[in-house]
């Protein structure tokens, strides 16, 4: 048996469970921007003690996922980071500008103007890098990030690559709206105004994902490909739409944890989806997984991550359960 | 600038400021832990609040430290993607290890920082003690990729140069690994601990009578003091190691031109390239042989037995390499007078006032040896990027106008340094007072 597939697997995962968590953190800075009505200060109280004990470490998801890419994939990563510089290179400086302001913030002066410059910062870095992030999917999906090609702009600087980096915006902002439901439970006022944003987003995310999947027939062949006329397409396309639909109605009659966990489902199988639609390509249309680093590295990383796996888990399920389980506030 | 210029100054700028984070991050919790510890064992609320100014220092300096490592992460393949398209899969074991150790460490701040109601006090205690131990192993595990970088190991190569076959392990167990993870894990302990101590010295010049500064120092001073005394130990070894393995590396540290028996070492002087000399140094006749090989007799290759175009840039190497070396001294002069006047005076922390400011003035020190190390060991290794194998100029990008990113690097970390120097300032200006 050979590791490409399983490497593969793992890395998409890595990439599906960002998503799902440091992904919606980015969504939380989004409703920071959009927070607006007579709770708005309860709106932003609740998004920073949502995420305050929890980004850092989602976060690291990010992380596992570009190392897994390196030490198995390293073609692909050259190749990936030198045809894709100035969006990764950006990605960066919102990372950089997200994460400082969000803790710098927690720890300045408590007086107005301060938070608020900080809470600009945290807030438009927020919106900036899943956009950053999709663009790179994108534009990586439409097969332009090619071997022998120095073409930095006309990779991305595309209709499609933003279609994808505004339906990311557009899922972390879904994200974040539907799990602050949950987390503002004890404050009914609260939780009907991230209710609506989460309708609202979920909305968007339909309509986005509409133009996307048009604008892949011609930007992302392949992609396109995979969600319209392969074995699984129609299948994928019925869950997916059973669970936007389910999560919208959940949403609708306050069905609140049946809602988070359709919407998480819903973006597990729309990451999973493009990851698979591409696969066995992790650089379409030049490098498949079987480009990769030698077996017994993979055999290794393998069992590396398979080990770490379990204490990993545990430790993020104690953070979890100690921060978000009902007696907290 | 040309571009291979402008990448090796925007790693060394992103290198530069993320060590300082990093080494902070590392040695805090040690800190934070030992403060919180006393506090459990004594219940003496002034170890508590302690614990949790330093819980707060943390948390600013490690947001910092893990956004820089990102992009530092990132920048492997920005700026060095040859290098990451053949080395990745043979370092990509300790880099995933360390992703392991540094989820941990942000899991367990998370808890540390906003579990103080939430969790029981010794489940507190103990998160802080993961946030140290997942912490150093994080800093270990990324020195041992650094380490394979100058003494490659653990890897073959096929005819056409490309990698056959790899040993992870071999290649994260390289032959300076061992030393270079000893040498820099006692260095973050050792600068954090000057560098706090230093802090709380400063204040108590000015507030004398309170026992928040004097059991800070008195803590701080313990920590580092020990770290000094060992830190000698561990330097030599990297020094073996940097001698049976990077024999021109030595002759840059030293600025040596000749190859010789009974080789002097070398104190201050500046290397001349041009001239091929070391002008106006202080040399200790036959002790580089004797430190280098344990042998005084022992002969050490000079700098002009390697052809011109393998030779790092001898004058950066040799003078960041001395300012180390005199940075130890100044912090084992402050160790022998803060250990000689605990003795005298009977009294830990001492506080005379010329004490007090010999620990203000030595407080940066262990950072400015740490950069000052780092900068010997990466401009040393040049004109490799792997030494040996693979040249810095041969793994730079082929994206052009590098000189436009290191900018826009240089003015992100220049305005993010300041601001953090001004939210580091405010929380250690606002310390609460405990009567002596």
């Amino acid at each position: 048996m050979s590791p490409e597939p399983i490497v593969a697997g793992v890395l998409a995962t890595v990439l599906v469970v960002y998503e799902l968590t440091g992904g919606a953190d980015f969504g939380g800075g989004v409703w920071e921007l959009l927070a607006s009505g007579p709770r708005r200060r309860a709106q932003r109280d609740a998004i920073a003690s949502a995420i305050g004990p929890i980004w850092e470490a989602n976060h690291v998801w990010l992380i596992l996922a570009l190392v897994i890419t390196f030490a198995s994939f390293p073609r692909a990563f050259a190749l990936i980071s030198t045809a894709l510089h100035v969006p990764l290179l950006l990605l960066l400086f919102g990372v950089v500008l997200r994460g400082t302001a969000f803790v710098f913030r927690a720890y300045d002066q408590r007086d107005d103007a301060v938070q608020a410059r900080w809470s600009a910062i945290f807030a438009a870095a927020s919106v900036f890098c899943p956009v950053a992030l999709g663009v790179v999917v994108g534009a990586l999906a439409s097969g332009a990030v090619q071997l022998g090609s120095l073409d930095l702009v006309g990779t991305w600087l595309r209709p499609f690559p933003f279609a994808v980096g505004f339906l990311n915006l557009a899922i972390v902002s879904f994200l974040a709206a539907v799990y602050l439901t949950l987390d503002t439970r004890h404050d009914p006022p609260l939780q009907e105004d991230f209710r609506r944003r989460g309708l609202w987003a979920a909305g968007a995310v339909f309509v986005l994902a509409w133009i996307a999947f048009c604008l892949a027939r011609d930007g992302a062949p392949e992609v396109w490909h995979g969600l319209w006329s392969s074995r699984w397409a129609l299948p994928f396309q019925v869950a997916v739409a059973v669970c936007g639909v389910g999560c919208i109605a959940a949403l609708w009659t306050r069905s609140f944890l049946l809602a988070r966990d359709l919407a998480a489902v819903q973006v597990a199988l729309v990451v999973g989806g493009w990851a698979a639609s591409q696969y066995p390509f992790v650089v379409p249309p030049d490098l498949t997984v079987h480009e990769a680093a030698p077996h017994r590295v993979l055999w290794t990383l393998l069992a590396v991550l398979g080990a770490g796996a379990l204490p990993l888990l545990a430790a993020y399920g104690w953070m979890v359960w100690i921060f978000k389980r009902d007696d907290a506030r | 600038m040309d571009d291979l210029l402008a990448a090796r100054l925007q790693m060394a700028v992103s290198l530069g400021f993320h060590m300082i984070f990093a080494t902070i991050g590392i040695g805090m919790p040690l800190l934070m832990v030992i403060a919180e510890g006393a506090w459990l064992r004594t219940r003496e609320p002034v170890w508590l609040e302690l614990a949790r100014r330093w819980g707060k220092g943390t948390a600013i300096v490690f947001v910092v430290g893990a956004v820089s490592g990102t992009v530092l992460s990132f920048e492997l393949g920005l700026l060095w993607p040859a290098f990451m398209e053949h080395a990745g899969p043979i370092i990509g074991m300790p880099f995933s290890l360390e992703g392991f150790a540094f989820f941990f460490e942000a899991i367990f701040l998370g808890i540390y920082l906003y579990g103080w109601q939430r969790v029981p006090a010794v489940a507190h205690w103990l998160a802080g003690v993961g946030v140290w131990v997942s912490g150093t192993l994080s800093g270990m595990f990324v020195v041992t990729a650094n380490a394979w970088m100058n003494t490659p190991a653990g890897f073959t190569l096929a005819p056409d140069g490309s990698v056959a076959t790899v040993d992870p392990f071999a290649a994260m167990m390289n032959p300076s690994a061992f030393a270079q993870v000893l040498h820099m894990t006692v260095a973050a302990f050792l600068a954090t601990g000057w560098l706090v101590a230093g802090i709380h010295a400063w204040l108590l010049l000015s507030d004398r009578d309170n026992a928040f500064h004097r059991r800070a120092l008195a803590l701080c001073l313990a920590v580092a003091t020990t770290c000094t005394v060992l830190q000698p130990i561990t330097g030599h070894r990297v020094g073996r190691a940097v001698a049976e393995n990077q024999p021109v590396k030595l002759a840059a540290l030293e600025g040596l031109w000749e190859s010789q028996r009974r080789a002097p070492f070398t104190l201050g002087g500046w290397p001349d390239e041009d001239a091929e000399i070391t002008r106006y140094a202080i040399e200790v006749p036959a002790l580089l042989s004797w430190v280098a090989f344990g042998d005084a007799d022992a002969e050490v290759m000079g700098l002009k037995d390697v052809p011109a175009d393998e030779r790092p840039p001898v004058a950066v190497v040799h003078v960041a390499y001395q300012t180390m070396l005199a940075t130890a001294a100044a912090m084992g002069a402050t160790s022998v007078a803060a250990v000689v006047l605990a003795f005298v005076r009977r009294r830990v922390p001492p506080l005379d006032p010329w004490f007090l400011k010999c620990v203000v003035a030595t407080g940066p020190l262990g950072i400015v040896g740490i950069e000052a190390g780092w900068t010997a060991t990466e401009v040393g290794r040049q004109p490799w990027i792997v030494y040996g194998w693979m040249r810095t100029a041969d793994a730079v990008t082929p994206v052009p106008n590098l000189a436009i990113t290191f900018s826009l690097v240089v003015a992100l970390y220049v305005g993010l340094g300041i601001l953090c120097l001004v939210l580091l300032r405010r929380q250690f200006l606002n310390s609460p007072s405990f009567p002596a």
